[in-house]
């Protein structure tokens, strides 16, 4: 359950989130679109307590953030860029991060199956291709099988194998009741993914509600196309 | 506190294998020792090995703390989507890379003046000069993290200022303390020297390995001034106190930048 009560947020004189209102019940898969520099990252980062809220309020489960860190440990988070210290293995690094959050890592050995990344273990992370580190960083958002889930662009390296692994671990997390956030650029993607879509334009919440909903009030068939549409609106449909 | 640890260590264990301190220990290493062989082995060698420290202490720390920031940038965004307290995210990432830099040095540098006898000769001067090194390094690895956590996106001003800090302190302070001396020779200036080489640890450091040598004599106006100051235990023990606050005001600005940035 996530709770966003009327944030906002400037860098400098640059107003990023110009208040935003949303809630997120527990078990929804959501997907987060919007185009370059509407303020997507920010509101992610800002419910993960990377970047602090200029006025407005957060709420995790009903916890109030306010630089406090225990309620991250029902979230994982697997970022947009992965890059991991050079002189660490694969496997050393899930033992480090195992430690710094002191939970026991239900489905690690069942992600390093999944993504195929046992040949990967004693490897230096530096050693690692892009799309091996990407699986690193899904697997470290998963492995403590947390109640929330962030995904920020999470498909952008994968091969179409890994991909699909990916997709049917997120449907699995979907089906055991976990809350999904994802940002995409890849409609297609959001299409199989979720079933709610908040649409970001200019540092406030243009649309929000069920993917089903935005297709009959745009009277489109694709995502994409209701999403270009909308971006064309000036006014955009009534949240 | 654990976690604490288990940060440090983990740091520790990757900066090894980078081979990078290392190298750094090997240096200071390689210098004490052909200083030892070509300096004649007295006290000579460790006010030229200190020489050494102060330059080029400062500079190291410096670039690598803001290195650490620059090149760790997605990694401690990743850490800090993890439960836990940013306080001590930042003393074990702090601890983690500046007490391997400060073991490079005083290992490096204590085994040659070990095996050449120097250390069990002169303990106390041996272990000032360390001391003084470590102490140093600590200070400059933080602001090397301040300045770093300052121009987090602005990689070419973080790294100009850590050039232009680093040739204000290490060189150009002692000349402009001289000049405006020279300059104002008419006045009394006693208490303003003073109080100006307090402002700059490399200046308090520099001070006091100048009065554990005896060479005050050596720096004429200003190093009567030390001398007559600093060579009572009161100066020596103010000069030790500013190093302290120096040590402290580093490290808690940046644990304040760490703690209030948007990442």
């Amino acid at each position: 359950m996530i709770e966003i009560k009327n944030l906002k947020k400037s860098f400098g004189k640059l107003e990023v989130l110009k208040g935003i209102n949303l809630e997120i019940p527990k078990g929804q898969a959501t997907g987060i679109v919007g185009p370059n520099g509407a303020g997507k990252t920010t509101l992610i980062k800002s419910l993960l307590g990377l970047t602090k809220p200029g006025s407005g309020e957060i709420f995790v489960n009903g916890i109030k953030l306010n630089g406090n860190f225990d309620y991250r440990r029902d979230i994982g988070y697997m970022p947009q860029v992965a890059r991991y210290p050079e002189n660490m293995k694969v496997n050393e690094l899930f033992t480090f991060i195992r430690g710094l959050r002191d939970q026991e890592a239900v489905f690690e050995q069942d992600l390093i199956e999944q993504f195929n990344l046992s040949p990967e273990l004693d490897k230096m992370l530096r050693n690692l291709s892009g799309g091996n580190r990407q699986k690193v960083g899904a697997t470290l958002a998963m492995m403590f099988d947390p109640q929330i889930l962030f995904f920020d662009e999470p498909t952008a390296g994968l091969d179409p194998r890994a991909s699909h692994r990916f997709k049917q671990r997120v449907q699995t997390e979907k089906t055991n009741g976990k809350t999904i956030v994802i940002t995409s650029h890849i409609m297609s993607e959001l299409e199989q993914l979720v079933d709610h879509v908040i649409f970001v334009l200019d540092g406030n919440v243009r649309y929000y509600g069920t993917m089903d909903n935005l297709l009959v009030e745009s009277n489109e068939t694709r995502l994409e196309s209701a999403i270009a549409k909308l971006m064309e609106q000036p006014m955009g449909v009534a949240v | 506190m654990n976690k604490l640890s288990h940060i440090i260590r983990s740091e520790l264990k990757s900066l090894v294998r980078g081979k990078w301190v290392m190298g750094y220990a090997l240096i200071f290493l390689a210098l004490t020792d052909v200083l030892l062989r070509f300096g004649g082995g007295g006290p000579e060698t460790l006010l030229s090995l200190s020489n050494v420290m102060l330059l080029f202490i400062p500079l190291v720390g410096m670039i690598y703390g803001i290195l650490y920031i620059y090149q760790s940038r997605e990694f401690v965004e990743l850490l800090l989507t993890q439960p836990i307290a940013r306080n001590t995210l930042y003393w074990g990432l702090y601890l983690g890379i500046s007490i391997p830099l400060m073991s490079a040095f005083v290992i490096g540098a204590l085994l040659p003046l070990i095996w050449h006898g120097i250390f069990m000769l002169d303990a106390g001067s041996s272990a000032l000069v360390l001391g003084l090194g470590a102490v140093l390094t600590l200070i400059f690895v933080s602001l090397g993290f301040v300045l770093g956590l300052a121009f987090y996106d602005d990689r070419i001003k973080g790294f100009g200022f850590t050039i232009v800090i680093w040739l204000f302190m290490a060189i150009l302070y002692d000349g402009l303390i001289l000049f405006l001396v020279f300059l104002l020779g008419d006045y009394p200036l006693d208490k303003f020297v003073i109080i100006v080489s307090m402002l700059n640890p490399i200046d308090l450091a520099r001070i006091m390995v100048m009065l554990e040598f005896d060479i005050s004599a050596l720096m004429g106006y200003t190093g009567a001034i030390f001398n007559r100051f600093f060579g009572s235990a009161y100066g020596t023990i103010t000069a030790a106190a500013m190093l302290g606050i120096w040590l402290v005001i580093p490290m808690w600005s940046g644990l304040n930048v760490f703690n209030k940035k948007d990442f």
